[in-house]
């Protein structure tokens, strides 16, 4: 057993914040390769970003930055005592994280009924700067939406921790933690929103 | 650290802040449809930025913490870009 | 004195908590039983792969098939490496000694995230025990040198995935020890501790925490996209699919650069500990002493290009990499000369540890010096991939961080075990590796500087003399390796009983008993001076 320590929120916090800065990079190794691929393939990628919906894509955006907000609001809620509300709006934000994960679902679904996906001959016979932007879409997509899933198991665990009354309005840096690994989970979609959808 | 269980954000502040990204995700789809060249992607980034600043300012509360957590923020995006810049150094130059 | 300093605590490896024999190890959270756990893995880890190493050397005695085949001898070397770099001299010095002495340092019971602490020793485990998979399971060990190059990583039918796997959890250990000592040394200081009355040591597992937070995770990137790659088919290194495997490079250096700081500057710290406490002196420059060890964190961000120099990078990238490496190295200087000064009419106390610190500035420069001499773009032409790469990185990491290492372990072994060593063994262990060092990598700057390339397993005629006298040199290394070590087992048994502070240091450690007991200090000490307080 280790000796034991008083409860220490902003080192809590700190740490919490520490874990993003290493998600920001973790997802830099990947801009950078979008960077030096769009840089060598200008066209095709303008090109292959035409094919995918604009319409979903903002209107994905659009569910997180309201999962967002909802999240963020379950603080509030918690501070001034108002669990049911406070879990109201963790449900939405969980709900809207499953929203965003169906849309993904039919959005890869229509390309790969077209065989566009990583390792398709159909997919290669296209060029190299459409293997590389479907390559790139896939993974940071893919990548994003595993840190979804991840993002909304964690919530879940908070939520039922709140239910339990082990989060409270006196002890709640595990909600705003929960809450900030959301945020940035939506700060990397805003930012893949418009290197793919939007370079038309 | 006191004052940090004190300050409670409004409900309303953070609709506020909705509200404007809302407008900016759609100010950014309308201007991608306006054919700018160059400027098109540089305009869509430019509000992805400023829309990032809103979320970790109000929603990951950056605003009301010690200065210490937006300056490590900001060294964290200042070491990204000189890693792809110095990268692209390298591509933009073969 | 109050009743409760007569009843002596148990020591924290006596203590009985609510888990029994082995139990209380591998599920115990004191920083300082972790620290063991990892000394014990690492330390195996290290005897694995100098042995791997031996057998290199031997392979090498001779022109032609010594022990091995070419293909046998291209999985030593990926393996060697790996667990070299990813296994050993990465989580090294943090990993031990960091988490043995930075709470103790600092004046706190523990880190600040003692489960998590040894979570990451549960993926250290898990890490090296995936690597170890990839060198049985499938078609054959890996083949592709630790680094993994793009296209070959994903072409071959060496079992790339469970290695790839492993250093990416391995990596993941060493992020959050990293984010575990950040957030320690920010919040859990004792009072009067303010930043610049820190010792030098946890100040470079502050640098070295940043590095390890900010720098693996693209590495972490990068080994994900091998697995796309052998996987997905998903072209972002393969050259038929419009991908670039400079790109790899780029990504994978750009993290293996900075990796080398967090080898190198723990083991600085230990040595700014060792050279103080054995001058009877303050170290020299304090406040220089910590914005070099910030300065070489930070600059060792931009240099990684150097390990490209002959792969095709444009003009531009060239020069700037070398330009900026030319740079690191002057804070790494201004250190040198500030031990050095350190020393300088101190009162000098001749001990185990204070010969290591001696015997690290001695290798410590020479691969420095040979690190400038590959970062001038002309001679790297003539010197990348050849044997004298080779003998930099042994004399500037071997040298470096492992030397400080052996160093730090003879320095703290009173502290960690509460006994001394066997002084004489200590040191005749000492000469031996010493000789054997110099023998063994000394000729490879010669070798390589004539044209020997590395990751051969065969050699012209004409390099014949200077590996039989590497090889001879591996068997003195090795003879001495094992004195060190047994001596530092047996001396557990036989040794002396160490007092609180046997060698009149300074630093906080040594105002508690050795061994400490499980919370270190009865009473957070309030801080009034500076950490090297010689009057």
């Amino acid at each position: 057993m280790a000796a034991e320590t008083h409860r220490d929120d902003l080192a809590s916090k700190t740490g919490m914040w520490l874990f993003l800065f290493t998600e920001m990079l973790f997802f830099a190794g990947l801009f950078v390769v979008y960077s030096v691929y769009r840089f060598r393939n200008p066209e095709a990628f303008h090109l292959a970003a035409k094919e995918l919906s604009v319409p979903i894509g903002t209107i994905n955006t659009i569910i997180l930055l309201i999962s967002s907000t909802t999240i963020a609001m379950s603080i509030t809620a918690l501070q001034k005592k108002n669990k049911k509300f406070a879990l109201l709006l963790i449900g939405i934000t969980i709900f809207l994280g499953i929203a965003f994960l169906v849309n993904k679902y039919f959005e890869w679904g229509e390309h790969i009924k077209e065989h566009i996906y990583p390792g398709s001959p159909v997919l290669a016979l296209r060029g190299q700067g459409d293997v590389l932007f479907y390559g790139l879409y896939f993974f940071m997509t893919g990548l994003h939406a595993l840190h979804i899933i991840i993002g909304l198991v964690f919530i879940g665990f908070i939520a039922a921790k709140i239910v339990k009354n082990k989060i409270d309005s006196e002890s709640f840096v595990l909600l705003e933690n929960s809450g900030l690994y959301w945020h940035l989970v939506d700060l990397i979609w805003i930012f893949l929103f418009p290197l793919f959808y939007l370079i038309t | 650290m006191e004052n940090e269980k004190n300050h409670i954000i409004p409900y309303r502040t953070f609709l506020y802040v909705l509200a404007l990204l809302i407008v900016l995700t759609l100010t950014s789809v309308t201007l991608t449809q306006i054919s700018l060249g160059a400027f098109t992607v540089a305009a869509a980034l430019i509000i992805a930025g400023i829309k990032s600043t809103f979320v970790l300012a109000i929603f990951m509360h950056l605003k009301f913490e010690n200065k210490m957590f937006s300056r490590a923020v900001v060294g964290v995006i200042l070491l990204l870009a000189a890693v792809i810049t110095i990268t692209l150094l390298d591509y933009l130059n073969r | 004195m109050s009743n409760q300093k007569e009843i002596t605590e148990p020591s924290y490896l006596e203590y009985k908590g609510k888990y029994k024999g082995v139990f209380s190890w591998i599920l115990s959270t004191d920083h300082k039983r972790i620290a063991l756990l990892y000394l014990f893995s690492i330390l195996s880890f290290f005897v694995i792969g100098a042995t791997l190493g031996l057998l290199m050397k031997f392979e090498l005695i001779a022109p032609g098939k010594t022990i091995m085949d070419a293909q046998t001898y291209n999985a030593f070397f990926t393996l060697h490496g790996i667990i070299m770099i990813f296994a050993v001299v990465i989580p090294g010095l943090p990993a031990v000694f960091g988490n043995f002495l930075l709470p103790i340092m600092i004046g706190a019971k523990d880190v600040a995230f003692p489960r998590l602490n040894l979570f990451s020793w549960y993926l250290y485990v898990a890490g090296v025990s995936l690597v170890i998979v990839s060198q049985f399971a499938g078609d054959g060990p890996p083949d592709t040198g630790w680094t993994f190059y793009a296209p070959y990583s994903f072409r071959t039918a060496g079992t790339m995935l469970p290695a790839v796997f492993g250093a990416f959890v391995l990596g993941f250990s060493s992020i959050l020890t990293g984010l575990n000592f950040l957030v320690t040394m920010h919040r859990m200081r004792a009072p009067g501790m303010t930043w610049l009355k820190m010792p030098l040591f946890p100040w470079t597992l502050y640098a070295t925490g940043w590095v390890q937070l900010l720098a693996t995770p693209i590495i972490g990137i990068t080994l994900l996209m091998i697995v796309a790659e052998r996987t997905l088919h998903i072209g972002f290194f393969d050259p038929s699919l419009g991908g670039d495997p400079l790109l790899y490079q780029h990504l994978f250096w750009t993290y293996s650069h900075p990796a080398v700081y967090i080898m190198i500057l723990p083991a600085m710290g230990a040595i700014s500990e060792i050279i103080t406490t054995f001058s009877h002196k303050t170290i020299f420059g304090y406040k220089f002493m910590v914005a070099s060890v910030l300065a070489i964190a930070f600059v060792g961000y931009f240099v990684w290009g150097h390990h490209m120099f002959t792969s095709g990078m444009s003009g531009t990238a060239l020069y700037t990499f070398s330009l900026l490496t030319f740079l690191v190295a002057v804070p790494s200087s201004i250190k040198v000369f500030n031990w050095i000064s350190t020393m300088h009419q101190g009162s000098i106390d001749l001990q185990t540890p204070f010969y290591w610190a001696m015997a690290f500035i001695f290798v410590f420069m020479i691969g420095g010096f040979s690190g400038l001499v590959l970062g001038s773009l002309a001679a790297n032409v003539h010197l990348h991939n050849t044997h004298y790469v080779v003998a930099h990185f042994h004399f500037i990491v071997f040298g470096g961080t492992g030397f400080a290492f052996f160093g730090a372990v003879h320095y703290w072994y009173p502290k960690i075990t509460g006994k001394m060593y066997d002084t004489k063994w200590a040191n005749i262990g000492l000469v031996l590796f010493f000789v054997g060092f110099i023998t063994l990598y000394g000729p490879m700057f010669y070798l390589g500087f004539k044209g020997m390339p590395r990751r051969y397993f065969d050699y012209d005629e004409v390099f014949h003399a200077g590996n039989i006298i590497s090889t001879m040199g591996s068997w003195i290394l090795y003879s001495g390796l094992g004195i060190i070590i047994i001596n530092l087992f047996s001396s557990l048994k036989g040794g002396v009983k160490a007092p609180a502070d046997p060698w009149g240091g300074k630093t906080l450690e040594w105002t508690i008993p050795s061994p400490p007991p499980v919370e270190n200090f009865d009473e957070i000490p309030l801080i009034t001076k500076g950490p090297y307080d010689y009057k």
